[in-house]
């Protein structure tokens, strides 16, 4: 391909204390891409963003973010260049209203006036289902609601590149429909998606490649139904998985 | 689209102009008050900067540091140390505070480091170690201390007028500082922080550096109200400028007046000194009894004063609340 990769990442390993969590990572997006990652609980999916977003510094390996190396930059220096992420388990300011939570992502993400805050944020609480709960605490919201909150935010960054972990988990089918229409619409407007997820009906309606991890290494990747077809990956996904 | 933020509430804006008011009215006090009322007063200020700035740091960006008598202290040795070398002592109060900036912003980079619980220990051990350093210098004679002479050659109702008008000075400008960083970008960013460093960062915003803004305006603010103290006290000896009951009383004023709201620490310092006014006599008596009232409030009214109101669902005074003016489809 001619354009090169929108976020590269080369040898990534990270350990927590004695505890080796990732074993070498290679992982790429290129630029408008939806890619799906799947694999079974404790094999490093999250770790994985945390490592690609700066949340922590990876023990080895390389990160590459529109062609610039990030991997000395902190979290808040690669959101401000437009990666994005949601945490799986949400991570609202709770001191904050719905309205306050995405407004400081859009003055501090993107560089945004408060007017234009408020503007941003209140588009980005439409788009997520949040403006009936503008004025609200954050800490009184739902488990839901939180989820839509992590999205709201990061999109208020106004990222290029946006990592979901698991937004999906818990929502009603008609809920995932319209999550799935809003990710889509992400896509047409020139976004770049990375989506971990165990709902893979909803995934693979989305995603163009797919990568599937185990026990901290990528066991595949590539067209998606290919992927969810290989042996390893029915064996250590499939096998132990209800979905 | 029309979006827009709620305006400023009329009470909120009648009670500014009260304060406003207010503010005038003490400016003139000295003018017909007897100088205990004025010596009083300007002690209140004084525990008003330092209940802002304690309520600046812990309330709104979660640093809970129990060592600002680090830049109390500094801020009076800074000012001895001016006048020592020359320069007149009113500015030096000012001129001190900037240098406690420096050595605000040159500690930053490590105490902020460190999570909650280690800050708080960091933070104390830090003052106690800069007590002892500053009771080395021969200037200071250890314990014994020293006091700023040069004061003593200004006309008592003139130094007591002075300090009085810059005290009040100072703290509107503070209160009106606070005021406008808290209810713009930093206040929203040090909310976040406080609410989740590593969510926080992870929408962009610059923990460090917003940490470290805070960090050293609550310094120097307690630098300069350290200086005030110093020039009202006179006499400078390090166990009481650095001493821990600064921070105590830091702690109970933002407490007992709402932790990380914009009236609370106002309220409490209020409250603290009218306690100590009634019951300082009571030595270790009254010490018990500050004791006994952070106590209930924790039990009854975990919120502070502030809490009254928030209880009836409603936001506290000057409240820097954001709330979209109309949101669509509110349910």
């Amino acid at each position: 391909m001619a354009s090169p990769p929108l976020l590269q990442a080369t040898g990534i390993e990270k350990s927590f204390g004695a505890f080796r969590v990732l074993h070498g990572v290679d992982f790429h997006v290129m630029p408008g891409e939806a890619v799906g990652i799947v694999g079974p609980n404790g094999a490093g999916k999250t770790t994985l963003f945390g490592a690609l977003a700066g949340a922590y510094p990876a023990n080895a390996g390389r990160v590459v973010l529109a062609g610039r190396d990030v991997t000395a930059l902190p979290a808040a220096a690669r959101c401000r260049m437009g990666l994005a992420r949601t945490h799986q388990i949400p991570r609202p300011f709770a001191g904050m209203t719905v309205l306050e939570n995405v407004m400081v992502a859009g003055q501090a993400g993107a560089g945004l006036s408060q007017g234009d805050a408020v503007a941003c944020a209140v588009a980005v609480m439409e788009r997520t289902g949040l403006a009936a709960h503008a004025n609200r605490p954050a800490a009184t919201l739902g488990l839901l609601d939180r989820k839509r909150l992590e999205l709201a935010r990061a999109l208020a960054t106004g990222p290029d590149l946006i990592l979901l972990d698991e937004i999906g988990g818990g929502l009603t089918e008609a809920e995932l429909e319209t999550l799935i229409a809003l990710i889509r619409a992400l896509l047409a407007d020139g976004l770049t998606v990375v989506w971990i997820e165990h709902i893979l009906h909803a995934l693979l309606s989305v995603v163009t490649r797919l990568v599937c991890m185990a026990e901290g290494r990528v066991l595949a990747e590539g067209e998606p139904q290919a992927v969810m077809a290989h042996a390893e990956v029915r064996a250590a996904y499939l096998g132990s998985s209800p979905e | 689209m029309m979006a827009r933020l709620m305006p400023l509430a009329a009470q909120d804006r009648a009670l500014i102009l009260c304060g406003g008011l207010l503010a005038i009215g003490l400016a003139l006090l000295p003018a017909v008050a007897s100088a205990l009322v004025v010596d009083k007063l300007t002690l209140l200020f004084i525990y008003v900067m330092l209940a802002v700035m304690w309520n600046l740091m812990a309330g709104y960006a979660g640093l809970v540091s129990v060592g600002q008598q680090a830049f109390v202290g500094l801020g009076g040795y800074a000012m001895v140390r001016l006048v020592e070398a020359g320069m007149p002592p009113f500015p030096a109060i000012l001129a001190g505070a900037v240098l406690v900036a420096g050595v605000a912003w040159l500690l930053s980079g490590f105490v902020l480091r460190m999570k909650a619980g280690e800050f708080a220990i960091a933070t104390w051990v830090l003052a106690e170690v800069i007590r002892s350093l500053v009771s080395f210098d021969p200037l200071i004679q250890g314990e014994t201390g020293t006091s700023v002479l040069a004061l003593n050659a200004i006309d008592p109702d003139l130094r007591r007028t002075t300090i009085y008008l810059m005290a009040l000075g100072v703290m509107v400008v503070m209160l009106a500082g606070t005021w406008r960083l808290l209810a713009g970008r930093l206040g929203a960013e040090c909310q976040a922080i406080r609410d989740d460093e590593e969510a926080a960062a992870s929408v962009g915003v610059s923990t460090m550096r917003v940490k470290r803004q805070v960090y050293i305006i609550a310094s120097v603010g307690c630098a300069v109200a350290g200086a005030l103290w110093l020039a009202s006290a006179i006499t400078f000896q390090p166990r009481t400028a650095f001493g821990v009951q600064w921070s105590v009383f830091m702690l109970f004023m933002v407490l007992v007046g709402g932790f990380g709201s914009f009236t609370g620490p106002i309220l409490g310092a209020v409250l603290f000194f009218a306690l100590q006014e009634v019951f300082g006599d009571f030595g270790a008596w009254y010490l018990a009894g500050l004791g006994v009232v952070a106590i209930l409030f924790a039990l009854y009214l975990p919120r502070g004063l502030v809490g009254l109101w928030q209880d009836r669902g409603r936001d506290e005074p000057l409240s820097i609340r954001k709330r979209l003016a109309a949101p669509g489809d509110q349910v």
